[in-house]
């Protein structure tokens, strides 16, 4: 069948720049470029580029051009070239329309709608870089009251028993991605980089490579309805255990990690045979209930000796501030709510784009919910799903949330360019492949380096806009929605933000 | 040995002779009951037995040597989730989630079983002397040497082998007069490993999974496993052996491989 599908980019080439060096040939995983050695030059087939810009990013000469195809169909407000393209695709293949990474589509972001405030005349500003800022979070599930007694010498004894808390540094964690869905080197860098700056990094749900263990103090263990590589020692090898019942790119829908990918390597993480298909069910079969989620919160638990804090991870849907009640009443020391425009591998087009809702919204609903109920802290929350900022850290720390997890800009911080192409295997930055050809061009050391200087910077900038609210402690900005204020928004969404409009 | 805290704090329920500790669970809540056997176990002891057991979760979770339980009574939810190598008789039934992702060790029951039977195990045995309930062996898998076994000694509900990935599964049937037919449905629907013997034939399968003869090697398998049901219950494996069983397997290691357009 003769294709319709148009390119979506084309490749364009100055040839008094190229210099037929054919890095651009070694660099893309897609066979987009090839070198003709009978006319001596260099040729390029548009129709496989994904524009990934690894290409023109090695080019040393800046010859590569990418641009998207000029050839577009009629412009249509509803029947957009995406829509258009993707019918196309579907009744060429009969199949569903697979994407990467987080949703695109504009309309989902509240952050940029909501700005901080800053300290004038009263309440003087702080400078961060002469006075201390605290930035140490923990996380767990905190007492209800505190039971102190004075001992001999007049000092302090905490008599409470306090459950298992995770301290960071910073209130920024990596967040899930499996191995297998993204390569050994780029976990190796992440742990690294945790651990460098005292925070976590989430194994997802492909278990923890042996080499990984070392790192445990600075690891989240997942535990997915696949179970791969779940064994006792892998959730005692991590400081923290996450359940996670949903994923913000796909709520609702399993994982599905193809034989492909399954190398040697994988198979050996994973703990399941080479080339076979990783198939996470929907749910997980021993939770249907919130009395079976505690049943499997316990058991970890129990597991781990009472010695680890038990996360649940949930996408963020309409009821999430009921669900969330329930996972803290279910014993959960933190939830976790991944926004619709959490990251993934790979998921259908139409379920990242169409299912689940903002984490704004959701973080402010399940925050405000606990507090209406008084449990609020007996579990931490941790916002995921699109946090591309430190400013985006800071209002979601301000709504409520004790910290974020971040993904996409982690692997951005590595190269990756948000191309969408995750699910193909064949990611030229050595990010989401198992291709160990392709999987070389991370190197760990330099991969950590990048995450820390994300992290360090990050947490500069948040300590600079905490400076300026005349704030030294973030512990002062968690659930203070006093220092956020919307723009743009209705009185409805200002409500549930639970805050006031610019202005007010 | 080292008494711990929870020790001193029950004394009148346990008995400790020889290395071999009796536990009275009446009253006994499951965290200090689990408690208990953790600190046993790290204290060596190598023998185990527990009676009044009603309902107490997680027993032989979290153990790391080799102990063998006994337990009479009725172990609650998540019997050995997560174990790792410890050995369990119960004289009993159990309830659902019984060898919950375990990794090692094995479990025989005297009596029937609730739900969800050895639900994404990756090792040990699991044998059940009567029927078990829905979604026996979901998920189950293998991986090099670790290839885990559940048998099954009457029938079992819908959805057994459900996304099966490696391992064995043996429903005997042995409580069921005159054609042996079991009743579940939709059995290994989405299964992509490993392999069900079944004595007598089944109601409806999964799409994914075909119906075969077994080969001499199979028979070996399935007989080294009907062997050893039979020393824990007392029964004939001959006779056993002696009926007609059928060979699941899935059709592809892939099931899902078409459904995507890239």
């Amino acid at each position: 069948m003769k294709s319709y599908v148009a390119p979506e980019y084309i490749v364009e080439r100055d040839p008094d720049r190229c210099i037929r060096c054919k890095v651009c040939v070694n660099q893309c995983s897609y066979d987009t470029h090839c070198y003709d050695e009978e006319e001596d030059c260099m040729i390029s087939k548009s129709e496989n580029c994904v524009n990934c810009q690894r290409c023109a990013t090695f080019c040393p000469t800046q010859a590569i051009t990418i641009r998207p195809n000029p050839n577009q169909y009629r412009s249509n407000a509803n029947w957009t070239q995406e829509v258009l393209t993707g019918i196309k695709k579907q009744a060429e293949t009969g199949g569903v329309v697979l994407t990467g990474m987080g949703c695109d589509k504009p309309n989902l972001t509240y952050w940029d709608r909501i700005l901080l405030n800053a300290s004038q005349v009263t309440n003087p500003s702080i400078d961060p870089l002469r006075e201390p800022m605290e930035l140490r979070t923990y996380i767990g599930s905190k007492p209800d009251k505190l039971d102190l007694e004075l001992d001999q010498d007049n000092g302090v004894v905490l008599k409470t028993k306090l459950s298992p808390q995770l301290q960071l540094e910073t209130p920024i964690m990596f967040s899930a991605m499996s191995y297998g869905s993204i390569s050994l080197n780029v976990h190796k860098s992440l742990a690294r980089a945790a651990t460098e700056a005292g925070t976590f990094y989430n194994t997802g749900e492909g278990g923890l490579e042996k080499s990984l263990y070392k790192y445990g103090d600075h690891v989240i263990v997942q535990v997915a309805s696949g179970r791969f590589g779940v064994h006792p020692d892998y959730l005692n090898a991590g400081a923290a255990v996450e359940i996670k019942i949903g994923q913000g790119a796909k709520p609702g829908i399993g994982g599905h990690l193809p034989g492909e990918k399954v190398s040697e390597e994988i198979s050996k993480t994973r703990m399941i045979p080479l080339g076979t298909d990783a198939l996470s069910p929907a749910p997980q079969h021993d939770i249907y209930s919130i009395e079976d989620l505690r049943q499997l919160i316990y058991a970890l638990k129990e597991a781990t000796d009472y010695t680890k804090p038990v996360f649940v991870k949930i996408a963020a849907v309409h009821n999430s501030a009921a669900i969330a009640s329930g996972i803290v009443r279910a014993g959960a020391d933190a939830v976790v709510l991944d926004g619709v425009r959490g990251g993934t591998g790979a998921a259908p087009r139409i379920i990242r784009d169409n299912v689940g809702i903002p984490i704004e919204m959701a973080l402010a609903a399940v925050d405000q919910r606990l507090r209406d109920e008084g449990i609020r802290n007996q579990a931490s929350v941790i916002a995921a799903g699109g946090i591309k900022s430190s400013a985006d850290v800071l209002k979601a720390i301000a709504f409520g949330a004790d910290a974020c997890y971040i993904a996409t800009a982690a692997l951005v911080s590595l190269g990756c360019t948000v191309c969408q192409k995750c699910y193909t295997g064949k990611c030229p930055w050595g990010i989401a492949t198992t291709d160990l050809w392709l999987t070389k061009r991370i190197n760990p050391d330099i991969g950590a380096r990048r995450l820390a200087g994300l992290l360090r910077g990050w947490s500069l900038e948040i300590m600079e806009m905490m400076g300026g609210m005349g704030i030294n402690a973030i512990e002062s900005v968690r659930g203070n929605r006093l220092l956020l204020r919307g723009v743009g928004l209705t009185d409805k969404e200002l409500e549930i933000l639970g805050i006031r409009m610019v202005g007010e | 040995m080292v008494v711990t805290d929870i020790l001193n704090r029950v004394p009148e329920n346990l008995i400790l002779k020889n290395n071999v500790a009796l536990i009275d669970a009446t009253g006994v809540y499951y965290r200090d009951l689990n408690d208990i056997l953790r600190s046993l176990d790290s204290n060596g002891v190598e023998k185990v037995e527990i009676c009044n057991v009603y309902g107490q979760r997680y027993i032989g979770t979290d153990l790391d040597g080799h102990i063998s339980i006994d337990i009479y009574g009725t172990p609650g939810n998540d019997l050995g989730a997560f174990m790792k190598g410890a050995n369990i008789t119960v004289h009993g039934n159990v309830q659902d989630g019984c060898g919950n992702t375990m990794d090692h060790g094995q479990i025989v029951v005297h009596g029937r079983a609730g739900d969800l039977v050895g639900h994404s195990m990756r090792g040990g045995k699991i044998f059940i002397r009567d029927d078990a309930g829905y979604r026996v062996g979901i998920h189950m898998k293998e991986y090099l040497d670790k290839r885990p076994a559940i048998v099954i000694g009457g029938t079992a509900q819908d959805f057994l082998g459900e996304y099966m990935a490696g391992g064995v599964l043996v429903v005997l049937g042995l409580n069921m007069k005159g054609e042996i037919r079991h009743n579940a449905r939709f059995v290994g629907t989405g299964m992509h490993g490993g392999t069900m013997f079944i004595r007598g034939e089944v109601r409806h399968l999964g799409e994914e999974v075909a119906v075969t003869d077994l080969t001499e090697e199979d028979f070996k398998l399935l007989k080294g496993l009907v062997d050893e049901f039979c020393e824990y219950y007392g029964l004939d494996a001959e006779k056993i052996l002696e009926s007609k069983f059928n060979k699941l397997i899935p059709v592809s290691s892939r099931p899902y491989g078409n459904l995507y357009a890239y």
